[in-house]
């Protein structure tokens, strides 16, 4: 389908041509510009930027397209149109010397105005016909014909009037743009500027939590396709800037290249080198936890790499970072003089997001650098909604993935207990990220620092313990023993312990041998002295036997004599 | 306040000869024949031919009769059809009543 209007030579000859703006973002989000030869209106309520806007187009037509414009200014006069633009750095005089613009400043004073019978408004189709004639315009721009209304009683005659002009723009053959305020239940308060335009871009400006934001919405494009969402967009002194919200493609280009994180240990942890160069890293954690000092140290070794780094603080002040830092042994001051490191700082709720987000585009764009740091994005919130925030973020690293710009987020966690999610809902976009845990044990508070996840890089599951020394940044292996997990003093004194265990427990283990021997000594003692005790014994039994064998011998010996004797027979001599 | 000497000075633009033009042109001299007589001056431009002096008038309907002298400057736009209001519009009405009572 989509190919067929390509590759079909007549077809595509029959699509609608554009007219580009030359505004930024605009283009992308028309797909080209305004429809060429068509008049487009731009409405909006006072102050959103609608004659800023159109004088842009036509200016910038004149200045980048070679194409004239006539201005026809119903509000302002010319000298003002050229004051309130001279802030952007356009000079109308001189493009109106040049015969690149013309400016018609259509005065309708009511008070000096009578009407009666019938009229037409020839004299502006004239007027306007004259003007375009002159410069040989291609672009014209209306603002606003609304005034026309307020200064003619006559209203039937206006709209037929109006109808009739801009069929007559569309003769003309110019790319027109009619501005008109916004009305209350329609986009103009005529409601017939809208119908009779081929494209209607409709201004905003919203004010949420007392800041306001700028958005711009394609409500109408005829014959084309368009971006239909709500368009942030900023007036700054380099004139209008549209962001598309998203880019449409996830295909930016990708590095193997690595990027110190500017911690040894750190980039061990991350499984050797550091980040990925472009990628997006998160460090989130609760207060005090050394987020602005991981962030530093990025900075500082990126600098001492001899590559730039421009650093976004929405905290603290960059001097107030600076002395911070030298008393971890960072010098980040010769890097701001040397051109390498460039702060930032600003209060969040200066203005809007989106301003924001523009903001840190110009400086980057300005800058070139290899790596940015925002410090913290938890601050943002106060200027807008979770989704705002996170589509901003979105957006920046869309951007700095395109340009292979390493990004470092710091973000505060507001709990011990919110390592699931950060606040502002990012950590699935990025593609490392940090969590430093404040581990409360013991009576002191320490930093266990935590590599949550870290894309396409075999990182370390382990925690470690994070700490800030004189000279800079380290990470401990935490003890991990039967005792949990143990951090600062408690680990200082297990292991301290642990050394002395294996002295005592050497004198132990001689001291029971020697008992040991002792005992068995004794034993042996005990053991012949009772041996020595059953000899005698035995000794003893053996000599009563013997008496008593020889008493009994004896005894029969003198009883056979005496029964010798009783005989009378003599014993035998 | 008003001057009898003063001229009128009036200027008419138009863009062609169209029936509303001419109407306009006609209507203006009959009122200025009655009210001004011979103390006016009537020019009338056709747009179509002179389209740059649109702008120094700040015309932007036609026809429109101009009342440059004596100022302010007061416009009146249309067939000036309506007597009552062109004569208003111009304030000559007070001048009548001065000739007339």
């Amino acid at each position: 389908m989509i190919n067929n209007t390509n590759s079909n030579p007549a077809l595509s000859a029959q699509e609608l041509k554009k007219s580009p703006t030359g505004i930024n973002g605009l283009d992308e989000i028309t797909r080209g510009g305004l429809p060429l030869g068509r008049p487009t209106l731009i409405c909006g309520s006072a102050g959103c930027g609608k004659t800023l806007m159109s004088l842009e187009y036509v200016i910038r037509g004149a200045l980048e397209f070679n194409e004239p414009g006539v201005f026809m200014a119903f509000e302002e006069k010319s000298e003002e149109l050229a004051t309130n633009v001279a802030s952007l750095g356009f000079d109308i005089n001189q493009l109106i010397a040049n015969k690149l613009l013309r400016v018609d400043h259509v005065h309708i004073e009511r008070s000096e105005i009578e009407e009666t019978g019938e009229y037409d408004l020839d004299g502006l189709f004239i007027r306007l016909g004259y003007a375009i004639d002159s410069i040989g315009a291609k672009r014209v721009v209306l603002d606003t014909i609304e005034n026309l209304f307020s200064g003619l009683d006559n209203q039937s005659i206006l709209r037929s009037e109006l109808r009739r002009l801009f069929q007559w723009l569309k003769e003309k053959g110019v790319t027109a743009i009619i501005t008109g305020e916004r009305g209350e239940s329609s986009l103009t308060r005529q409601g017939l500027e809208e119908y009779v335009s081929d494209c209607v871009i409709l201004l905003e400006n919203r004010i949420a939590n007392q800041i306001s934001t700028r958005l711009l919405r394609i409500v109408k494009y005829r014959g084309s396709m368009h971006g239909t969402n709500e368009y942030p967009f900023l007036i700054d002194e380099e004139g209008i800037s549209v962001l598309p919200v998203t880019s449409l493609q996830l295909n930016a280009p990708v590095s193997t290249e690595s990027i110190s994180s500017g911690i040894d240990s750190l980039d061990t942890m991350l499984g050797g080198g550091g980040f990925y160069k472009g990628s997006s890293v998160l460090v989130s954690g609760t207060a005090g936890t050394g987020k602005t000092s991981i962030a530093s140290s990025f900075a500082n070794a990126t600098c001492l790499d001899g590559k730039k780094c421009i650093y976004f603080a929405f905290e603290e002040s960059p001097m107030q970072i600076r002395r911070n830092m030298l008393s971890i042994g960072m010098d980040l001051n010769a890097h701001v003089e040397a051109g390498l490191l460039e702060f930032n700082s600003s209060r969040p709720t200066l203005f809007g997001l989106e301003m924001h987000l523009v903001a840190i585009h110009k400086k980057i764009k300005k800058f070139k650098p290899d790596v940015v740091i925002l410090d913290p994005i938890t601050n943002l919130i106060t200027v807008g909604s979770v989704a705002e925030v996170k589509a901003m973020l979105i957006r920046l690293i869309d951007y700095l993935q395109n340009e292979q710009i390493t990004v470092m987020f710091t973000a505060l966690a507001l709990n011990n207990t919110i390592n699931e999610q950060t606040d502002e809902g990012i950590s699935s976009l990025v593609d490392a990220w940090l969590l430093i845990r404040d581990i409360e044990f013991n009576g002191e508070r320490n930093r266990g620092l935590y590599v949550m996840k870290s894309r396409g890089k075999g990182h370390s599951n382990q925690v470690r313990e994070f700490i800030i020394t004189n000279d800079g940044l380290d990470l401990v292996d935490v003890y991990l023993g039967p005792a949990g997990v143990l951090t600062g003093s408690a680990r200082e004194s297990h292991i301290a312990n642990e050394k002395s265990g294996i002295a005592l427990r050497g004198q132990a283990v001689n001291r029971k041998d020697r008992e040991i021997l002792r005992k068995k000594k004794v034993l042996e003692a005990k053991i012949s002295g009772l041996q020595t005790e059953f000899e005698s014994l035995e000794e003893d039994l053996n000599k009563s036997y013997e008496d008593e064998e020889l008493k009994e011998k004896i005894e029969k010996e003198s009883r056979l004599e005496m029964i010798e004797k009783r005989k009378g027979t003599k014993p035998k001599k | 306040m008003t001057t009898e000497e003063q001229t009128w000075e009036l200027r008419l633009y138009v863009a062609g000869r169209t029936p509303k033009s001419v109407s306009a042109i006609n209507n203006l001299n009959k009122y200025c024949e009655e009210h001004l007589k011979g103390k006016y001056k009537i020019e009338v431009i056709d747009l179509l031919l002179h389209p740059q002096l649109a702008e120094g008038d700040q015309i932007f309907a036609v026809p429109t009769l101009v009342r440059k002298v004596p100022v302010p400057i007061r416009k009146i736009i249309g067939d000036l059809s309506n007597e009552e209001k062109v004569l208003v519009g111009l304030n000559i009405v007070p001048l009548k009543r001065v000739v007339s009572g």
